[in-house]
């Protein structure tokens, strides 16, 4: 029993993580029709931004703020105003094209991290770090504890802010339909920029929360980008709740996978989860189908 | 006619030289020792220090006047951690008329790429440690550290007369230098009386060890044996520390190494190991070249420096007592050879070779205190 309670509570620790970065693929689904294949990258990138500033002699908080600041500026406004917006307007009104645009930002930022930083680790300071609560007979890291409050905190703001504030509504309204918002005065630029600034904020909160335990590597995007990528889709590519959902069950059934049965083949559970879910339903646990036209 | 003749016969007498010679010697001007090393991905901690160990041995030879008087030139092949790419690349350091190669430290690399050497009938010095590598019966093949099949034996009394475990876990990484150090320890234990309470094996380059250090804690292990490669032991120490893991944690090389120190930082700390070599270890010869190397290259370097520098220097004295750069010579010699540090100093510490390539020495029981590894005990040679 304190086992279990020990690996469900890591799990939802680290699947709150992924969860972060899988509402990402949703909020730039919803705004921009696309696909970010970089969302890992963009997890792993904030970390180097974080060390650069310590590196720099800012004390943690600050190197933070900088590193919050610097990647929402490069990996929202400056990722729409260069790479999606561009393609968005050319004849291919983005789709495939730019999803292989978002394949090549991340080859490009992981190799730019490996060029500048190096292929090595890096140790990277912990956001939250304490002792342990002994609860029924588990050691629960407060760590695990901070990352899953920090994680579902921010979920449950997001939530907040797009359903009860105006704003919220009208990137909500924009996501659903762009030209309706626009008749009835909702400014829609504003508001898909509101969104990838948005991702790129949790983005950086999931690196922030992550780094400390996977250490902060080029390479990290690839298995991060993967697992939120899953998660969105396990959960419903439309819905936050979804995300959050797909993300919390990865993180679980990934721990409890490696426990219980076997810890060879955990990396292989996500992946089943994934056709499971495309043979059974396809619209994700929680999203909704949607109907497109051709 | 006469001078065509003429010249089509010297022609044809120097191309009838060049092939009579044996193919293992050479005439070049330089001595090529290629570095097909680890220099990006996962195993880019080991491969650079490796490298930059054979570097500096290379310019300490070649400011001594070189191999047989001719300068060493040292050519990096980055394999990327990938065996495949490593194997493409001996090949091709080979055709680029390598002497010798320096590297691969990945044993599942290794064991890849070093039939193309043996193929060619070029020597090769690895940093692998696995005891497959030398057991292949690869006469081109030899080790720079000894392979786990001696190394780890040096633990048994650690775990069965110091810490008195009667249960024990295991954490290793299932690749080729995992596998291979599990298999060697499992056995001891069996032999030592020792039961092992819990076996978990898990991937390279695995971030998360939250479940591994659960299953192990669970298991009500009296000490754990940690086998992973430097990041994911890192990572297993951070966790392990999370968890509040209170067994002690004892590992074969890569546990205490400067880099494992660095990642975890505090969760380092009371962290055991055997390794062949160290740094830290008390023989001037030794510290002299943590100091020389720290000073080159402004950081710590962990065994893979030693193993590298030892490499370069083991060939330039056996190349020097066979008194010409013939390959095959050279292979031929180093098995069953000692070389005493005392005649040989850049061996750093005595050292010999079996007729299998596997290399014996003295070694130590290590300790991370406050962040540093301390030695606290010295194995002697098996």
């Amino acid at each position: 029993m304190a086992q279990f309670l020990q690996v469900l509570l890591s799990g939802l620790a680290t699947g709150s993580i992924y969860a972060l970065a899988a509402i990402g693929f949703t909020l730039l689904w919803q705004a921009a029709q696309t696909v970010n294949f970089a969302q890992g990258e963009f997890v792993m990138l904030p970390a180097f931004f974080v060390l650069i500033a310590m590196g720099l002699g800012l004390p943690l908080p600050v190197a933070l703020l900088v590193a919050l600041a610097v990647s929402v500026f490069v990996l929202g406004y400056l990722f729409k105003r260069l790479i999606v917006e561009p393609m968005k307007a050319s004849k291919t009104g983005g789709g495939l094209p730019l999803v292989i645009a978002t394949m090549s930002l991340a080859i490009f930022l992981k190799e730019g991290v490996k060029e500048f930083y190096g292929a090595e680790a890096q140790p990277y300071p912990e956001l939250v770090s304490g002792g342990s609560w002994d609860v029924f007979g588990a050691i629960v890291s407060v760590t695990d504890i901070a990352h899953l409050a920090i994680s579902l905190g921010v979920v449950v703001l997001l939530t907040l802010f797009l359903n009860r504030t105006r704003t919220g509504r009208a990137m909500q309204a924009t996501a659903q339909n762009p030209d309706v918002a626009k008749i009835l005065g909702v400014d829609t630029k504003r508001m898909v920029l509101y969104t990838f600034l948005i991702n790129a904020a949790l983005a950086t909160l999931a690196s922030f929360l992550i780094t400390p335990f996977y250490l902060a590597k080029f390479s990290n995007g690839e298995y991060l980008g993967l697992i939120a990528f899953i998660a969105a889709i396990v959960g419903g590519f439309n819905q936050i709740r979804g995300a959050l959902a797909g993300g919390l069950l990865i993180g679980v059934l990934d721990n409890m996978t490696a426990t219980y049965v076997t810890a060879e083949y955990r990396a292989a559970v996500p992946l089943v989860l994934l056709i499971v879910i495309i043979l059974w339903r396809p619209e994700g646990l929680l999203g909704t189908s949607e109907g497109r036209s051709v | 006619m006469k001078r065509l003749n003429l010249i089509a016969a010297a022609a044809l007498t120097i191309m009838a030289t060049a092939t009579a010679m044996p193919t293992g010697l050479r005439a070049a001007d330089t001595v090529s020792l290629p570095c097909v090393c680890e220099l990006s991905g996962a195993g880019a901690v080991s491969g650079t220090n490796y490298r930059d160990g054979a570097k500096m041995a290379a310019e300490e030879i070649n400011a001594a006047g070189g191999i047989l008087g001719k300068k060493i030139v040292m050519t990096d092949y980055d394999t990327q951690s990938d065996a495949q790419t490593s194997r493409a690349l001996v090949q091709k350091a080979i055709d680029a008329e390598a002497y010798a190669i320096i590297g691969t430290v990945y044993s599942g690399s290794t064991i890849v790429n070093m039939l193309v050497a043996q193929q060619n009938g070029v020597p090769q010095f690895t940093g692998s440690e696995a005891p497959n590598v030398t057991r292949q019966g690869n006469p081109y093949i030899f080790a720079t550290s000894s392979s786990s099949a001696k190394g780890v034996p040096g633990l048994t009394p650690y775990f069965k007369d110091t810490l008195k475990a009667k249960k024990i876990g295991v954490a290793w990484v299932n690749n080729e230098f995992g596998k291979g150090g599990h298999d060697v320890f499992v056995n001891e234990m069996k032999g030592a009386g020792i039961t092992v309470v819990a076996d978990v094996p898990s991937e390279q380059g695995q971030a998360d060890f939250a479940a591994d250090v659960s299953k192990i804690k669970e298991s009500g292990a009296e000490a754990v044996f940690v086998y992973l490669n430097e990041e994911e032991a890192a990572r297993f120490l951070k966790e392990a520390k999370k968890q509040g893991l209170k067994a002690p944690l004892v590992g074969e090389v890569t546990l205490t190494s400067q880099k494992v120190i660095d990642l975890a930082g505090d969760a380092a700390n009371g962290a055991y190991a055997h390794v062949g070599i160290t740094v830290g270890a008390n023989v001037p010869a030794v510290q002299e070249f943590g100091k020389k190397f720290k000073q080159k290259y402004s950081r710590d370097t962990d065994h893979n420096g030693l193993k590298g520098y030892i490499a370069v220097y083991a060939v330039k004295y056996v190349t020097e007592m066979n008194g010409s750069l013939d390959q095959e010579a050279l292979a031929k010699k180093l098995h069953g050879l000692t070389l005493d540090v005392a005649k040989y100093p850049g061996m750093l510490l005595t050292t010999s070779w079996d007729k299998t390539g596997e290399m014996s020495r003295e070694s130590f029981m290590t300790q991370v205190v406050d962040g540093k590894q301390k030695v606290i005990g010295t194995v002697p040679a098996n």
